[in-house]
């Protein structure tokens, strides 16, 4: 009896061994790497980020490492809420526009054979293998007082001084927009692609007009598209800097710019930090939103 | 009849419409592209407008000292950024695919971290850690910055690509005699092969374009090409700039096409075998 009690003892000991043999050691070589680097440079920069956000700054620009709410009282400032207040308003303004922009065009790539609308899509990313920056140039290049744009309308005699495009919001919100299209179209598209065509036959068999087939069937049927699309547009446009950067000469200023600022010149980092939580707040809202309804397994990222 | 006609002629136009509406997006997505293009041409230091045409931007680009070192700089960052967020992705993704364990559904959310929080957000944060354990601005930490979002990125890509059927597979070679090792080489790396390649592709090409990232961790000394255009921007972006970037671009779509020659000739081989 006892030997048997052994046995089974070592049955499991030895299949213990194998376990750790078969499984645990290769589970630990493929996942440890890519957990041990998203802890240490994804988990904890994020953690302590919102800790520097409840520190305040000290007389010359460095953390004073007591706790305080200054950074998130700072926030409610009019200047600086102004400011998140615009850049809210600039990124919703992008969206939508990307949204109700690359529907559409989403939608007739959808509707190609496979093959035309592979090379549709890749026709889509060549011109962002560019330097982003340089594309973004051009804009600045075109639309210069004394750039081919303005020439045009003034030769055209459409006006008759130049107009100032250049270092304005609404140059900036071209470029957010060119720069943002592709993330709203390749989730559109992949959605749209992936309706089922006899669904709206159906729905044009029962009667319904091509508008109510579109506003009832495809619609809904492509919200996941959509809404990953709203993430992948707002949220990068809320924090971006660059785009400002480059077209608003200094002069248009969004959460992105005061962030960067704040960890530059003006040295205020509780500050930087807790415009960051902002962000980090507004991005995991939208998230949870998300989830609510998809998987985030099934956000089409790439 | 008269009604079958008329559902036709509208199918019709919306098609013409859909094509036009089509080929206005793309310009507008064009149009910079080749704006960059034609002012790589311009006849003067300052590229504010076009006064006439020139080629010399193309032989004096070579001569720019600063273009040049931070061009090296981008690309050395971005081959090594590609390599590590290959490797450390490919791994990640099987394990993340194929086995159960007790972190994983933490890990697998941030690796959504970087994908989707805002850059700047990530960059200023890593900036603190690195400031406060007293870590070099330099190499090194746009490295990393570089990394944290293209391991991701890598995960994701390459996660798509593997079979749901569990490893069925490397279980028959395991069993044939194959170590654990000559099974990855000869079983599951070629599976997942196409993954792999779209996710060096992708991870390179995020790495050489990142501005935001280089930008909060590169040191005073050495910068990326990016992070120097950024900087420019005041000033004026100067032509030769203009002219790498042109040979850059056309670089990068000739490998593209050579990719897509070398598949398509490689399937007709596997087809016709």
């Amino acid at each position: 009896m006892s030997t048997h009690i052994n046995d089974t003892a070592d049955l499991q000991a030895i299949s213990r061994k194998r376990d750790v043999r078969r499984k645990t050691i290769p589970a630990l070589a493929q996942a440890g790497p890519v957990s041990v680097w998203m802890i240490l440079f994804v988990t904890l920069p994020m953690l302590f980020i919102i800790y520097i956000s409840f520190m305040s700054r000290g007389v010359f620009g460095d953390v004073v490492y007591e706790f305080s709410t200054e950074s998130y009282q700072t926030l409610l400032d009019a200047t600086y809420f102004k400011v998140i207040l615009k850049s809210l308003q600039v990124a919703l303004f992008t969206t939508v526009l990307c949204l109700l922009l690359g529907y559409p065009f989403a939608y007739y790539i959808a509707r190609k054979p496979p093959e035309t609308a592979s090379r549709l899509i890749m026709l889509i990313m060549i011109p962002f293998w560019t330097n982003s920056l340089m594309r973004l140039n051009s804009w600045l290049l075109l639309f210069q007082t004394s750039g081919p744009v303005n020439n045009f309308l003034q030769w055209a005699g459409i006006v008759d001084a130049p107009i100032t495009f250049v270092y304005t919001d609404g140059l900036v919100v071209l470029g957010m927009i060119t720069n943002m299209l592709p993330f709203a179209v390749l989730p559109l598209y992949s959605s749209i692609e992936k309706l089922q065509k006899s669904l709206l036959e159906a729905s044009s068999d029962l009667g319904a007009t091509p508008r109510e087939t579109f506003f009832r069937v495809t619609l809904p049927l492509t919200f996941p598209g959509i809404f990953s699309a709203v993430i992948l547009v707002f949220i990068p446009s809320l924090g971006i800097y660059t785009v400002s950067d480059m077209l608003g000469g200094g002069k248009v200023l969004y959460i992105g710019n005061i962030i960067k600022n704040q960890f530059g010149a003006i040295r205020n980092w509780p500050l930087g930090a807790a415009l960051s939580v902002l962000l980090l707040v507004i991005t995991g809202a939208l998230i949870f939103l998300y989830t609510r309804f998809a998987k985030l397994e099934d956000m089409e990222v790439v | 009849m008269a009604n079958l006609t008329k559902v036709q002629r509208r199918r019709k136009t919306l098609g013409v419409l859909g094509d036009l509406y089509a080929i206005l997006i793309y310009t507008v997505l064009y149009i910079p592209v080749v704006v960059m293009m034609i002012f790589s041409f311009n006849d003067q230091r300052y590229n504010y407008y076009w006064s006439g045409f020139t080629t010399q931007w193309y032989g004096k680009l070579f001569g720019n000292h600063a273009l040049m070192d931070s061009l090296w700089y981008s690309i050395v960052i971005a081959v090594l950024a590609t390599v590590i967020s290959v490797v450390v992705g490919t791994l990640g993704a099987l394990g993340l695919k194929r086995y159960e364990f007790r972190m994983k559904k933490f890990i697998n959310g941030m690796i959504f971290i970087p994908i989707i929080v805002p850059e700047i957000v990530l960059a200023v944060a890593l900036l603190i850690i690195f400031m406060n354990v007293g870590f070099a601005l330099g190499m090194g930490s746009i490295l990393i910055g570089h990394c944290t979002f293209c391991i991701p990125y890598a995960v994701v890509t390459i996660k798509g690509r593997i079979s749901g059927d569990g490893n069925t597979l490397e279980e028959a070679s395991m069993d044939l005699g194959a170590n654990r090792i000559q099974t990855f080489c000869r079983v599951t790396l070629p599976s997942i092969m196409p993954g792999v390649m779209s996710a060096a592709f992708l991870s390179f090409t995020l790495s050489i374009d990142d501005v935001v990232m280089s930008n909060m961790l590169s040191g005073a000394k050495n910068t990326t090409l990016p992070v120097l255009i950024l900087s420019m921007n005041k000033s004026g972006v100067t032509p030769d700039v203009n002219a790498l970037t042109t040979i850059m671009i056309l670089v990068i779509v000739a490998c593209m096409l050579l990719s897509n020659a070398v598949k398509a000739a490689l399937r007709k081989r596997s087809q016709a075998a």
